[in-house]
């Protein structure tokens, strides 16, 4: 199984670097984990990714894309709530990069 | 020996194999040899090798790309990322021979040289990239004035009938509308937000050529409201030349609502619009003049739950640019599906789910005769007009 390397400890991650056990997680290792993905972590993107970690904790599941459109929107106004906004904080996709940053499972997206 | 015995079976007889494909571009590609190899294995141990999803694309797209990875990577390092690509395809397919060599050179350069024209989506498919040539790939098809399609829980690439540009059935131009949806939906194609994959297809008569009816959870199918023209001269030719009209034609109307006597008649009110007349006598009938498209919605096929055939929700509407009135149709449906549509749910299964009529209701679509498949036959069926006149009387 591959790794990620952080603070001289190894986690375990899959291939596209997903962490397999949510409770390695923190925020300076989430910090790093952007790094891989070209993502420098602002006060925004942090809005996102706790959004996340919020809903995971209490449903168990990442949400679906438009539910995070929808709170986002209803947390932060319409400006920030839309899609185009989280592409611009996370140009590979809100679902692949922010949850790999928030530490949550892969999401299984359809083909 | 053969390297691939059992793969080697399926070159046999007299169709063209994709085994023999997969091994004129393994002799030159690293990654068709590792595609080779693994599927040999699997063949042999009967179970496949691709491990299941895996999320990979492009910067500023969240789809396009299919990611396969496998599990015997190690043994099979051509196979160990086997991405699919989906290029947006031209609108009836319509391509330069220069445009395709150019596609296939810059696969032969980064990806495994095989291509699948077209996918079952309607796209052009590049399969087997790793994921750090993806943005490569991207850039440079890119320049070529090519764009990726749509995979996942958003609008896929839309795909049409070669309509009006080579087919005289056409009632209207799927290409133009096909175009227009594409370029008004990028954001909901490139950026998939919703509970779960939405086609749209379009098809410019009822002889339905793209299957939307089938396959799309948006389909849009033209056909006339005014009578089938009939050319009698015509008519009595292909008669003359020997066409069985009474076998091939008068008994295989379904509603038998077409007669001869010399001359043809049809019952214009009862005809369906089968198309089955039309083709078996192209250049004695034809659609009406008064021509538009119906909108189906709701057909899949069996993922998750079983398979669907469309249910009309719209009989006829008239298909000119800019196209407003089905796009406001689209918007309506969008919003309820926002509202009321569960994860990997198509539209279809979240109709049946809160009921035809409901739907409509809620889209603002006034119901019609053609939406409903048989008048009601159970007289305790609760009817809320009768049910407002007596509380009136009371
Ligand atoms: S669906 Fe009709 S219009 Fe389109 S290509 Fe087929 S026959 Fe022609
Ligand atoms: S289109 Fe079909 S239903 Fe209509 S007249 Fe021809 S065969 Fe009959």
């Amino acid at each position: 199984m591959p790794n990620f390397e952080f603070g001289g400890k190894s986690y375990d991650v899959d291939e596209e670097g997903y962490l397999q056990n949510p409770e390695d997680w923190n925020k300076e290792m989430a910090e790093e984990i952007a790094k891989t993905e070209g993502v420098e972590m602002t006060e925004k993107h942090w809005e996102v990714v706790n959004f996340l970690k919020d809903y995971y904790k209490e449903y168990q599941i990442a949400p679906m894309i438009k539910i995070l459109i929808k709170e986002m929107a209803k947390m932060f106004g319409p400006e920030k709530g839309n899609n185009k906004y989280l592409y611009e904080l996370y140009p590979s996709g809100p679902a692949k990069q922010a949850c790999k940053i928030a530490g949550l499972p892969k999401p299984t997206g359809c083909v | 020996m053969s390297e691939t015995p059992l793969l080697d079976e399926l070159e046999k007889g007299q169709w063209p194999s994709f085994v023999s494909e997969i091994k004129k571009s393994a002799k030159k590609n690293k990654k068709a040899e590792g595609l080779l190899g693994q599927l040999e294995l699997s063949y042999k141990e009967k179970k496949t090798h691709w491990k299941h999803g895996g999320i990979v694309g492009v910067r500023g797209y969240g789809g396009g790309v299919i990611g396969r990875f496998s599990d015997v990577g190690e043994e099979f390092p051509g196979a160990a990322h086997f991405h699919t690509i989906r290029v947006n395809q031209t609108a009836g397919f319509f391509y330069t021979a220069e445009a395709l060599r150019k596609i296939c050179d810059i696969w032969d350069r980064h990806g495994s040289g095989l291509t699948n024209l077209h996918g079952s989506t309607g796209d052009l498919v590049l399969l087997g990239a790793d994921t750090d040539s993806l943005e490569d790939i991207f850039c440079e098809l890119s320049k070529e004035g090519w764009d990726l399609g749509g995979s996942g829980g958003g609008v896929r690439t839309p795909s049409c009938c070669v309509g009006p540009a080579r087919c005289e059935f056409s009632c209207y131009d799927t290409l133009a509308l096909n175009q227009d949806i594409t370029m008004t939906y990028q954001d909901e194609l490139h950026r998939p937000s919703f509970a779960y994959k939405w086609k749209f297809k379009f098809s410019g008569c009822p002889n339905d050529c793209v299957a939307a009816i089938a396959r799309s959870d948006f389909a849009v199918i033209g056909t006339w409201r005014d009578d089938i023209q009939i050319d009698q001269d015509a008519a009595a030719e292909y008669v003359q030349n020997g066409l069985d009209i009474q076998t091939d034609l008068l008994a295989k109307c379904p509603t038998r609502c077409i007669e001869w006597d010399g001359s043809l008649r049809i019952n214009n009110p009862d005809c369906t619009k089968c198309m089955h007349c039309i083709n078996v006598m192209p250049k004695a009938l034809r659609p009406g003049k008064d021509k538009g498209a119906c909108i189906l919605m709701g057909a899949k096929a069996p993922i998750v739950q079983g398979a669907l055939l469309a249910s009309v929700i719209v009989p006829f509407i008239r298909l000119q640019p800019p196209y407003d009135e089905i796009k406001g149709i689209i918007k309506k449906i969008w919003e309820f599906w926002d509202e009321n549509g569960v994860a990997r749910e198509r539209i279809g299964e979240c109709i049946q789910r809160v009921g035809l009529g409901n739907f409509l209701e809620a889209i603002g679509v006034e119901i019609s005769p053609q939406v409903v498949t048989q008048p009601r036959d159970n007289p305790y069926i609760f009817y809320e007009e009768y049910y407002e006149e007596e509380g009136g009387e009371g």
